[in-house]
């Protein structure tokens, strides 16, 4: 497997400008004659297809929901970085990307992450142009707030609705190239099957979810900007419909996936209510700002929060981490805040809980600002919890809320497999072992409106690509391997229900692959993912046929390709023998129970190859080397 | 909490539909969404179809959750889409009527699952600025008084769920397009495309099928992110203003969408 990184040399600063120069251009004429298939409409797919219509590719664009505007996306609250420096508070390029390193475990590619703080600024305006109602002073300038993480304030937002102002200003550049004819737009499509001719990714084969009809579509390059894989723990912050299925069939044809065990959880999330619950609801993390995270000193202490005098309640972050207080990044926050609940003194039903107390600030502030700043995010948690957090401090709990693996990427977003470039959540991204909040907007607006629109005209300008179309044997093949999957899973006729075994699947990997993971529980989880495989293989049922609108079946689909996925992702949290961001390894860690890395082993992305059905797959090895920042324990104290 | 359900079954687009009576039990703290979860476990264990419904951030913000409870898009509830909507809303013993979303531009897919691409194409004439990537200058050049950009964004809130044509007894989309006009309207960005955005947008909302405003309101009793008429009044204002202009030029060429 060819894991060459492409990362051109020279100073940091200098390495993009200097790529851009060199990148091939396709010409205006020849850029109509090139087809570019984005599968996914979400900031990173939605940008990219807005953007490279209008330098002039023909542009089809694929999502399973009913339109794009409802890509996952659109449910990001908090907020988007970018190092503009308006509030004067010493932002630079440089902090962005040193903070991005650094919170990411040093577990990232130097060069990536500066371009992406570099190009962060130029995303800010570009979504202005678009008509993004940022939040605003009085001056009428925008204004910032602080995320997780972060001591400068940096963070662009539109109240608590961040993800959704950027995605509707990106699905509206996308729309403006469907009216215009240069996008055409697949919704309700769901991408089955990636097609490879001559080893370069040439096509896809996708479901049309309405009438069921199986369809190819060829073209010279294919874009995926597909999401996230967090849903394979069924409980989970994301999106019902976010799934793995696109990347591990690109996975299967070639691809490597890399760093399947780095899962983000994160710490302010409403506890889980029940049996029934089919989602966690994230409470933005921008709570933190304001917020203080709080249990009783005492286990057991079932008082009212209010009548708990404020010697006997443990601040634990302002204590443990006292720069950052509460705002620690979520690693951080969500271990520390596991570890009260472990020694039973977690709040709420089942002591799954710990909390988050505005009383302090809307004692300085007023509860005007408070409902100014937060009022939508406070509404919704009364309505979820019937409890009124301007008179009792919220509840929270860690929740699985974004992956940082996915599918292998070189400088150019392009993954081992030519032809095949991914973006967004999607590829193994720029967050190393975990990400800090605010910056997964970023990433996936970098790569759609600003570094894809470059790369991929060095692609198609360099590359000799026969004409192929979708008569190709390769496509008819695909389609068969596709109809089968569905004829199997249709046929099986057992007893139990796709959501039993998601649900089953998610509880062993939250249990043995989440927020804190040991040999015996990864190796117990390895044993127990592929019998859970092969009952499902045997005994699930799926009603209906494959002719009409399914929903069963497309959730079977989707489940069935976790399945296999989850096992990846343990056997890749097994061999990684350090603790580093959302991956710790309760083995390694050091006194005071903080994570310990291993550079000398593990300064490394872990990029894992297919070899067939029933195979263990190879794990190779990117390394990643420090130029310009030194290796150092992270610390927030 | 016991509870009947009545609900709109049918398998297709054009096969016809019944209502189909289901019982089931509930609790509390479950979500309308989740209660039909349990309601297509139990169907499923029957070796019985389970309904189709559209729903996927379970947040209230995708717009994709799409349910009349009751006579009511998004239920009882005012100002909270299916998704949030909680059990603890009903008693125990009650009876639920839940139907698809009904007007002429929204055919059903199947079962509570419409087709909602209409609304698509109302963007895809003129409800954007056009500002193609990269050429953009610094997004502080251009002061936008808080009030105008906390005005937009009030508008920006729409979730493009529908639930304004489900309510209106003309079946209109003048509550959706009168947010996209007033939320790209009350920006500087907005003005050079502001007579063409809302001719373009209008004219489409006509040809998709959606019928005309006479004022009823139930737009917005019904929308879940409490878009005001008074979006209504300023997109009938801007679009008198535009056809006086006569910048009917302006529409031909803006695309078919
Ligand atoms: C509740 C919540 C809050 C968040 N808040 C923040 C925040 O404040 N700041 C921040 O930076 N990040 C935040 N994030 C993370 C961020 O929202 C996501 O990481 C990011 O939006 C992912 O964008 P994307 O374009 O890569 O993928 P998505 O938006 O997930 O889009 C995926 C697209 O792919 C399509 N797709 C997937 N599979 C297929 C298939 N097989 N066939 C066809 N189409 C397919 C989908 O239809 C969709 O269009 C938040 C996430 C959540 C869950
Ligand atoms: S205006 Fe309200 S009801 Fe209508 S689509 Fe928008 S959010 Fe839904
Ligand atoms: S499911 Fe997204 S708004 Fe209800």
């Amino acid at each position: 497997m060819n894991l060459d990184a492409k990362v051109p040399g020279g100073p940091l600063e200098d390495k993009w400008d200097r790529h851009k120069k060199d990148l091939r251009l396709v010409s205006p004429a020849n850029k109509r004659k090139f087809d570019v298939i984005i599968v996914g409409s979400g900031l990173a797919g939605a940008s990219a297809a807005a953007s490279l219509a209008e330098l002039g590719y023909n542009v089809s664009c694929f999502c399973f929901q009913d339109s794009p505007r409802r890509a996952h996306s659109i449910a990001a609250q908090g907020g988007i970085n970018a190092a503009k420096n308006y509030q004067n508070d010493g932002d630079s390029s440089w902090r962005l990307f040193h903070d991005t390193i650094k919170g990411g475990d040093f577990r990232a590619r130097e060069g990536n992450v500066y371009r992406l703080a570099q190009v962060s600024a130029n995303i800010i305006d570009q979504c202005v142009a678009q008509g993004v109602p940022f939040a605003r002073e009085y001056g009428g300038l925008l204004a910032n707030r602080s995320f997780g993480g972060a001591q400068v304030s940096r963070t662009f937002y539109a109240r608590g609705q961040t993800g959704q102002q950027l995605l509707i200003g990106a699905y509206q550049a996308l729309e403006r190239q469907i009216g215009k004819g240069t996008v055409t737009m697949y919704s309700r499509h769901e991408m089955l099957e990636l097609v490879v001719v001559n080893g370069r990714a040439r096509g896809i084969v996708a479901r049309d979810l309405v009438t069921g009809e199986m369809q190819s579509f060829a073209a010279h390059t294919v874009v995926l900007g597909t999401g996230g894989y967090g849903n394979a723990f069924y409980l989970s912050t994301n999106a019902k419909g976010c799934n793995v299925t696109a990347a591990y069939r690109a996975y299967k044809k070639g691809a490597g996936f890399a760093n399947p065990c780095f899962t983000q959880i994160h710490p302010t999330c409403i506890p889980v209510a029940g049996d029934f619950q089919s989602k966690l609801t994230l409470m933005s993390e921008s709570l933190r700002n304001d917020g203080r995270v709080w249990v009783p000193k005492r286990a057991g202490d079932t008082r009212k929060p209010a009548d708990i005098p404020e010697a006997e309640r443990d601040y634990y972050l302002e204590r443990k981490y006292p720069s950052y207080g509460n705002l620690a990044p979520r690693d951080i926050a969500s271990r520390a805040a596991k570890e009260a609940c472990d020694d039973g003194l977690g709040v709420g039903p089942g002591g799954r809980g710990v909390f988050l107390d505005f009383s302090s600030a809307i004692k300085r502030l007023g509860e005007d600002t408070i409902r100014e700043r937060y009022g939508n995010l406070f509404e919704m948690y009364e309505r979820i919890t019937d409890e009124n957090p301007y008179q009792t401090p919220m509840r929270i709990y860690p929740a699985v809320h974004y992956t940082m693996g996915g599918l292998w990427v070189d400088y150019n977003l392009m993954s081992n497999l030519p032809g095949l470039h991914v973006i967004g959540e999607a590829n193994f991204s720029d967050h190393g072992a975990n990400r800090l909040g605010a910056s997964a907007l970023m990433q996936g607006l970098a790569d759609g409106y600003f570094i894809l629109p470059y790369t991929i005209g060095d692609y198609l300008a360099g590359a000799k690509l026969e004409a192929v179309d979708t008569s190709h044997q390769a496509f008819r093949d695909a389609e068969t391997e596709a109809n089968a999957r569905l004829g199997k899973l249709l046929a099986i006729d057992g007893t139990r229900s796709v959501d039993s075994f998601h649900k089953e699947l998610g509880h062993i990997l939250w249990e043995k692959c989440g927020m804190a993971r040991d040999r015996a529980g990864l190796q117990e989880a390895l044993a127990r993912i592929p019998a859970l495989r092969a009952e499902f293989w045997e005994n699930v049922k799926v009603p209906g046929s494959a002719e009409t609108l399914n929903q069963s079946l497309e959730k079977a689909g989707r489940v069935a390709d976790f399945l296999e996925f989850g096992e990846l992702m343990c056997s890749d949290a097994l061999i990684r023998e350090e603790s580093c961001g959302g991956h710790f390894r309760t083995e390694y860690q050091t006194e005071d129970g903080e994570a310990l890395r291993d550079d000398d082993r593990f300064a490394h992305a872990a990029v894992w190859e297919y070899q067939g059905e029933n195979q263990t797959p190879v794990r190779h090895i990117e390394p990643l080397t420090f130029e310009f920042v030194k290796l150092a324990t992270r610390s927030y104290k | 909490m016991k509870l009947t359900l009545k609900v709109w079954r049918q398998p297709g687009p054009k096969a016809t539909g019944k209502f189909v009576q289901y019982s089931t039990t509930a609790d509390e703290h479950m979500s309308f969404l989740e209660m039909l979860d349990v309601v297509n476990e139990e169907l499923l264990a029957k070796g019985d179809e389970p309904i189709a419904f559209d729903h996927d951030c379970r947040e209230g913000i995708c717009g994709s959750c799409a349910l009349m409870i009751n006579g009511a898009p998004h239920g009882p509830r005012k100002a909270t889409t299916t998704c949030q909507l909680h059990m603890r809303t009903f008693k125990d013993g009650d009876t639920i009527v839940i139907e698809p979303w009904r007007a002429a531009a929204f055919p059903v897919l199947r079962d509570l699952v419409v087709d909602r691409t209409a609304l698509d194409r109302i963007i895809a004439v003129g409800g954007y600025i056009s500002a193609p990537t990269g050429s953009a200058q610094d997004g502080n050049a251009i002061p936008i008084p808080k009030e105008d950009s906390d005005l937009a964004m009030d508008a920006a809130s729409c979730i493009g769920c529908g639930a304004c044509v489900a309510a209106c007894p003309n079946a209109s989309a003048m509550l959706f397009t009168a947010a996209k006009v007033s939320h790209l309207g009350r920006l500087p960005q907005g003005q050079p495309e502001r007579d063409r955005r809302v001719l373009a947008m209008v004219q489409q909302m006509d040809e998709e099928g959606f019928g005309g405003c006479t004022n009823y309101g139930e737009c917005q009793e019904a929308c879940p992110k409490d878009i005001s008429v008074e979006n209504i009044a300023r997109m009938n204002r801007d679009w008198v203003r535009a056809t006086l202009s006569d910048r009917g030029e302006a529409v031909a060429s803006a695309g078919t969408g």
